[in-house]
């Protein structure tokens, strides 16, 4: 094992491994006595004693087993619950590396691989660090100590054993190979079944359109077949494990009564030894069996402590600098410095140099991939540009403390994230003292939470919960309309009071009545804020005080609306499609239709 | 993501008999198989009582009598003796074999079963997925449903391979050496099952508390689980918001309350092994003690109270399994849950009991006042829509985003069916036809191409297993897919991976339609989409290829193209789930409604592409 991380952990739980370990060494001895006590019983019983020293015997026999439990429990106990503090340990660690990575990383890498390796790996290698490194030691004190009192009691015995039961570690290595490959043919073939399943599930439609259910179900009961045919061809050899190893076990008993009876026959051994033996045998046995099992269970462990490491070693691409400056007392200017973006190779914005000046709202328009998003982005440094530089109040932001910088910001993309919470929670998100400041006061006075919320136009949505702001808002939201989700997300900025509010088409699924007395109501939010929006709603971008056009990365147009419609270029030809579209929205379908759909929009569930 | 959502976190109870009755239903096929498997498992056990007989045998009549302190036997006597204890020996030995031939077909003949039985509820969870409606797919994600017929079936296997077998097997080597412990000495039987009572104590102290110890740990795993995989999900806004700190400490709690579980689960299983194997040698001592008189008073002989210790260890091994035995049912439990609850999901798109033969189809198709809401969908996507189209017209479906006209073409193709109105093919209403034979006169040409697994011939061929190699290669040429086909490494017969991945999609598109000309229906949909991506000289042939498939048939098109537009019979403008305006092109230009509205935002850059 030469992940350092691993011996880290295992290094800070030393004492309970220590005082484990210990436990192991008395429970072994206890276990090596007891078959001892039971010789000189037997011995006695045969001499004809019996009574008082039969029962002092039987009453040392019990104590020797009082005593091993108590160790073995001892030993379980402290490596075990060490093994799970280490697991929770490297849980919280993983977590808390993960918060530190940047946005890209998340999409790069698919959550259902983090959760892999935060499930199965971080499981493994508890594993490895409980039971495996458990039974490693407790399992060679057994076979050494059990081979040293095989040898007191005779050699010869011994010998046999010596050659018998290694076959059982070399059956698990040999057999273990070949039900490895055998083993990788039945995953190649799940593989294989879950793609042919995927694909039908995906391609539904396809199928159903071309009536196809019944061919797909012949070659997915292909599939299964040969499922069954490789996993036959497994449980074959594997099926041959246990029956084997209990064969070779049943062996050593086998010689044991042959060359051990003929000892005892011979006078050379006493009957109570051949039984100590026998129990020698039996202490032998286990061991040899596990051996084989630790072994797998080291190649796992190993593995899945690679796996995290892969993740651990990775460096946030977005970090504090050595010397970071806290913003202290934000203004709100930006500005964009000859900034060039590019993701994996691709450029996104090409040389953007834009300043916006405090307290002013620029708006952002510009088709689908023009780089919107990726502009406004970097202010918050959710990445860093390749070339040029952002500067907030004239600092490069890679400058400045993240948490200082990304206090006096408050960014609302368009797909509204919300946590399986309370909307409360969700929104009291967006300020540290919200959580307590926001509660609903009891004398009626609107909470920070309530009056965010009246800006975002959620109050008449939230009288209509059942629990208010108390009410949970589901799995990512789901319970919510999208725009509700969206106001909910909005609100959570609002409370945040920043300097700088970025809006990244944030309102796409409000109403148009309702996204008008949103501004309203931000306006005067947003007065004295620097406002970055990017929008497609008429009303909205016209009162921005400064328009900028983006086209394929770089600033196509800029200026104010009257002067971009004048100048009749891009900006006019978005402005006028968007007014069609508008239009088109408008057109009011006829009235006269029945009630709602039979599963009309229920309230969101508590 | 498929990890950890909500039935995802069904934890099971260990036995339910409801889904056990269920479950036994899919092994009764295999009763005979199962019944031989039981038969060798009762040898194997069987075999496993052989050896402290055998010892018992050796002992008193081969050892015992060497070691009175009288050598009476003499040198002969000895030699004759350690022949015997050879031949018990090997009789050992053949037991051993035979033993172990019996373990190995029992666990074969278990497997066969085991695997036959998921086979069987794999196929038949298949076919029933393939009956559901095309809106159950829309619901679940696809990566659930994989889930439920891989790793959940395969869960199910260990129940029916270790789990029930197993546990059969541990009661019957029970059984097996209470009977032989008592038959040899009964009173020494009972001496060593003076224990047994504390034995079922701990047990059932145990087994009610890892119950409890197994829940908690599962709930709050999934609970951690479900928590950490939304915030990885949602990072960024935490990051944003600089709330690390503060779903960090969130993450500690549950992490926290875990571990607290775990330690508890830890706690309760370390007390139990111990103490069992604690009282199993008490039961040695009292054995010791009270045999051992017994003994000496020559009321039994040595080689049965050895027997009998040997005996009364092995009674303690089966009973320290148990425990293992019972998370696996748990988890057993859990998947059949999930498995029967896909299984139970109602078919909602059905075929009528008495399907009606559609006579020679001529493709008139008709909606009346059809009325059409998604599941979950707080709107109506048709408001009472009716219109006729005759045989052999092309009509074109116009209208903004959400504006319905997706819709019409699953209600015509039933892949769901309208909550008011009736929707006919030739004067039929499509409900009292079989899905199956409305299909096949109803073809679909996607806009999102989908290929499966396999050669572009079988591709092509889809809906028409019939066809020759000939009259696929003549689909092809018609719709001009033929010479990009031919230059494919091995031409018809190349196999496509991964949806067709290394076809552009301009060519995936002529494939499309050549399945579709293939297929031969009299009424074709097609989504159209002018794709940016397309070159010059593919976009001409897709036109082309589009204009040859519709010859001479029904059509209803969902137009993105400005041809399909312009040589539409007549264009329906959608607006709201309503038909807004209708006629041709021209005409509709001239009443500068919607349609002119539309037209200036979705078609007049291509006029201007085109004319530039």
């Amino acid at each position: 094992m030469r992940s350092q991380r691993f011996w880290q952990y295992v290094q800070r739980y030393r004492r309970a491994y220590l005082i484990g370990y210990a436990a192991s060494a008395v429970a072994v001895a206890m276990a090596q006595l007891a078959p001892w006590v039971l010789r000189a019983a037997i011995d006695a019983i045969q001499r004809g004693q019996a009574g008082g020293r039969l029962a002092g015997l039987a009453g040392a026999l019990t104590l020797l087993a009082l005593a091993e439990a108590t160790m073995t429990y001892v030993m379980r106990t402290q490596i075990l619950a060490a093994a799970y503090r280490i697991e929770s340990d490297l849980r919280h660690d993983y977590f808390a590396h993960l918060q530190r990575m940047s946005m890209r990383f998340f999409q790069r890498t698919p959550v259902g691989d983090l959760m892999a390796r935060a499930v199965n790996d971080i499981r493994a290698v508890q594993r490895l660090a409980g039971v495996g490194l458990m039974r490693s030691v407790q399992t060679t004190i057994m076979l050494v100590a059990s081979v040293a009192f095989m040898m007191t009691l005779s050699v010869r015995l011994t010998l046999w054993m010596l050659l018998v039961l290694p076959l059982i570690t070399l059956l698990f290595l040999g057999l273990g190979r070949e039900i490895h490959r055998r083993f990788d043919q039945v995953q190649a073939q799940f593989a294989s079944l879950s793609t042919r399943a995927q694909e039908n599930f995906s391609g539904i439609r396809v199928v159903k359109a071309f009536a196809q259910e019944a061919s797909e179900s012949a070659r997915f009961q292909m599939e299964v077949d040969a499922i069954v045919r490789v996993n036959m061809r497994l449980a074959r050899v594997q099926g041959v494990l246990w029956p084997a190893i209990g064969l070779i076990v049943g062996l050593a008993s086998v010689i044991l009564l042959w060359q051990g009876g003929a000892l005892v026959v011979g006078g050379q051994l006493t009957l109570g030894q051949l039984v100590q033996f026998s129990y020698y045998l039996a202490r032998l046995s286990f061991p040899m069996i596990a051996l084989g099992w630790i072994t797998n269970l080291w190649q796992q462990g190993r593995a899945s402590m690679l796996r995290l490491d892969e993740i651990f070693r990775i460096t946030p691409e977005v970090r504090d600098p050595a010397d970071p400056i806290a913003l202290t007392a934000p203004r709100g200017e930006i500005e964009f410095r000859n900034v060039t973006v590019a993701f994996d190779g691709a450029p996104v914005l090409h040389d953007v140099s834009l300043l916006i000046p405090e307290g002013r709202t620029v708006a952002i328009v510009g088709a689908t991939g023009s780089g919107k998003s990726t502009l406004v982005g970097l202010v918050p440094r959710l990445y860093d540009p390749v070339q040029g530089e952002v500067l907030v109040d004239g600092h490069d932001v890679r400058t400045l403390s993240l948490a200082s910088l990304r206090r006096a910001i408050a960014l609302v993309p368009q797909e509204a994230f919300l946590f399986s919470d309370t909307l409360h929670e969700n929104i009291s998100l967006g300020r540290d003292d919200a959580a307590t400041a926001g509660a609903p006061n009891e004398d009626g006075a609107p909470g920070l939470v309530a009056a965010a919320g009246a800006v975002s136009q959620l109050t008449a949505d939230v009288e209509g919960f059942p629990l208010k702001y108390a009410t949970v808002v589901g799995e990512r939201g789901v319970t919510l309309s999208g725009g509700q989700r969206q106001r909910a997300a909005l609100a959570r900025a609002v409370i945040r009071d920043p300097r700088i509010l970025i809006l990244d088409d944030a309102l796409s699924s409000v109403d148009t009545d309702t996204e008008r007395r949103i501004l309203e109501q931000l306006r005067a939010v947003m007065a004295s804020r620097t406002c970055l929006i990017i929008a497609h709603r008429v009303s909205t971008i016209r009162d921005a005080d400064w328009i900028v056009v983006l086209r394929d990365g770089r600033i196509a147009e800029q200026g104010t609306h009257d002067a971009l419609l004048a100048a009749g270029g891009l900006y006019a030809t978005l402005y006028e499609q968007q007014l069609l579209r508008e239009e088109l929205e408008a057109a009011d379908p006829e009235a006269n239709e029945p009630e709602a759909p039979p599963h009309a929009a229920e309230v969101p569930r508590a | 993501m498929s990890v950890m959502v909500d039935d995802d976190q069904i934890l099971g109870r260990a036995y339910d008999a409801r889904l056990i009755r269920r479950l036994l239903r899919y092994v009764r096929p295999y009763h005979r198989i199962v019944a031989w498997s039981i038969a060798f498992l009762l040898i194997a056990s069987a075999t496993d009582l052989a050896g402290p007989w055998l010892y018992r045998i050796a002992i008193d009549r081969y050892i015992a009598p060497h070691i009175a302190g009288a050598p009476a036997a003499g040198a002969l006597g000895q030699a004759a003796d350690v022949r015997g204890l050879a031949g018990i020996a090997a009789l050992y030995l053949a037991i051993l074999c035979a033993g172990f031939a019996a373990r190995w077909l029992q666990s074969n003949l278990m497997q066969y079963v085991g695997q036959r039985v998921m086979a069987d509820l794999r196929v038949q969870m298949f076919e029933h997925l393939q009956a559901l409606s095309a809106g159950f797919f829309t619901r679940e994600p696809v990566g659930r449903l994989v889930t439920r017929v891989t790793n959940d079936v395969d869960a199910l296997n260990e129940l029916i391979t270790s789990g029930v077998v197993a546990i059969f097997g541990d009661i019957a080597t029970l059984v097996g050496i209470t009977v032989v412990m008592l038959w040899m000495n009964w009173q020494l039987a009972l001496a060593a099952f003076t224990v047994l009572p504390l034995v079922y104590a701990v047990t059932d102290r145990f087994r009610l508390r890892s119950r409890g110890a197994y829940r908690a740990v599962r709930t709050r795993l999934a609970r951690l689980n479900a928590f950490l995989a939304e915030h990885l999900m949602g990072m960024t806004v935490t990051q944003l918001f600089n709330q690390e700190r503060r779903s960090r400490r969130r993450f500690g709690e549950l992490n926290t309350s875990l571990l607290d579980a775990n330690l508890n689960s830890t706690w309760n299983f370390s007390q139990f092994y111990p103490a069992i194997q604690l009282l199993g040698a008490v039961g040695v001592a009292v054995l010791l003690w009270y045999g051992g008189g017994q003994v000496v008073r020559h009321v039994t002989t040595l080689g049965v109270l050895v027997a009998t210790i040997q005996y009364a260890e092995r009674f303690f091994d089966p009973l320290r399994d148990l425990s293992d035995k019972f998370n696996i049912l748990q988890a057993a439990m859990a998947s059949s849950e999930r498995i029967f609850r896909v299984m139970d999901e109602p078919v909602t798109v059905q075929d009528p009991p008495r399907p009606v033969a559609l006579p020679t189809v001529r493709g008139r198709i008709e909606f009346r006042d059809v009325w059409f809401a998604y599941e979950n969908d707080e709107t109506w996507a048709l408001r009472g829509i009716s219109f006729t189209i005759e045989p052999g017209q092309a009509v074109a479906l116009v209208g903004h985003t959400g504006a319905g006209k997706t819709s019409i073409l699953n209600l015509l193709t039933r892949f769901y069916d309208p909550q008011r109105g009736r929707v006919l093919v030739d004067g039929v209403d499509v409900r009292e036809v079989s899905q199956r034979e409305l299909r096949r006169h109803i073809g679909l040409v996607l806009q999102d191409v989908f290929l499966f697994a396999g050669t572009v011939e079988s591709n092509i061929r889809l809906g028409n297993p019939g066809l020759t190699t000939e009259e696929v290669r003549r689909a092809a040429e018609r719709v001009g897919a033929h010479r990009f086909i031919e230059a494919l490494p091995g031409g018809y017969a190349a196999e496509l991976r991964e949806r067709g991945a290394g076809l552009s999609v301009g060519q995936k598109q002529l494939i499309a339609f050549a399945r579709a000309l293939a297929a031969n229906p009299e009424v074709l949909l097609v989504l159209d989409e002018a794709t940016s991506s397309v070159d010059t000289e593919t976009e001409t042939l897709i036109r082309h290829a589009m204009a040859t498939v519709l010859r001479g048939r029904t059509s209803i098109t969902i137009a993105h193209r400005l041809s399909t537009i312009q040589h539409a019979d007549r264009i329906l403008v959608l607006h709201r789930g309503r038909i807004a305006e209708e006629g041709r092109h021209q005409d509709l230009l001239r009443r500068n409604g919607i349609y002119a509205k539309l037209y200036r935002l979705q078609f007049e850059e291509q006029e201007r592409g085109a004319a530039g």
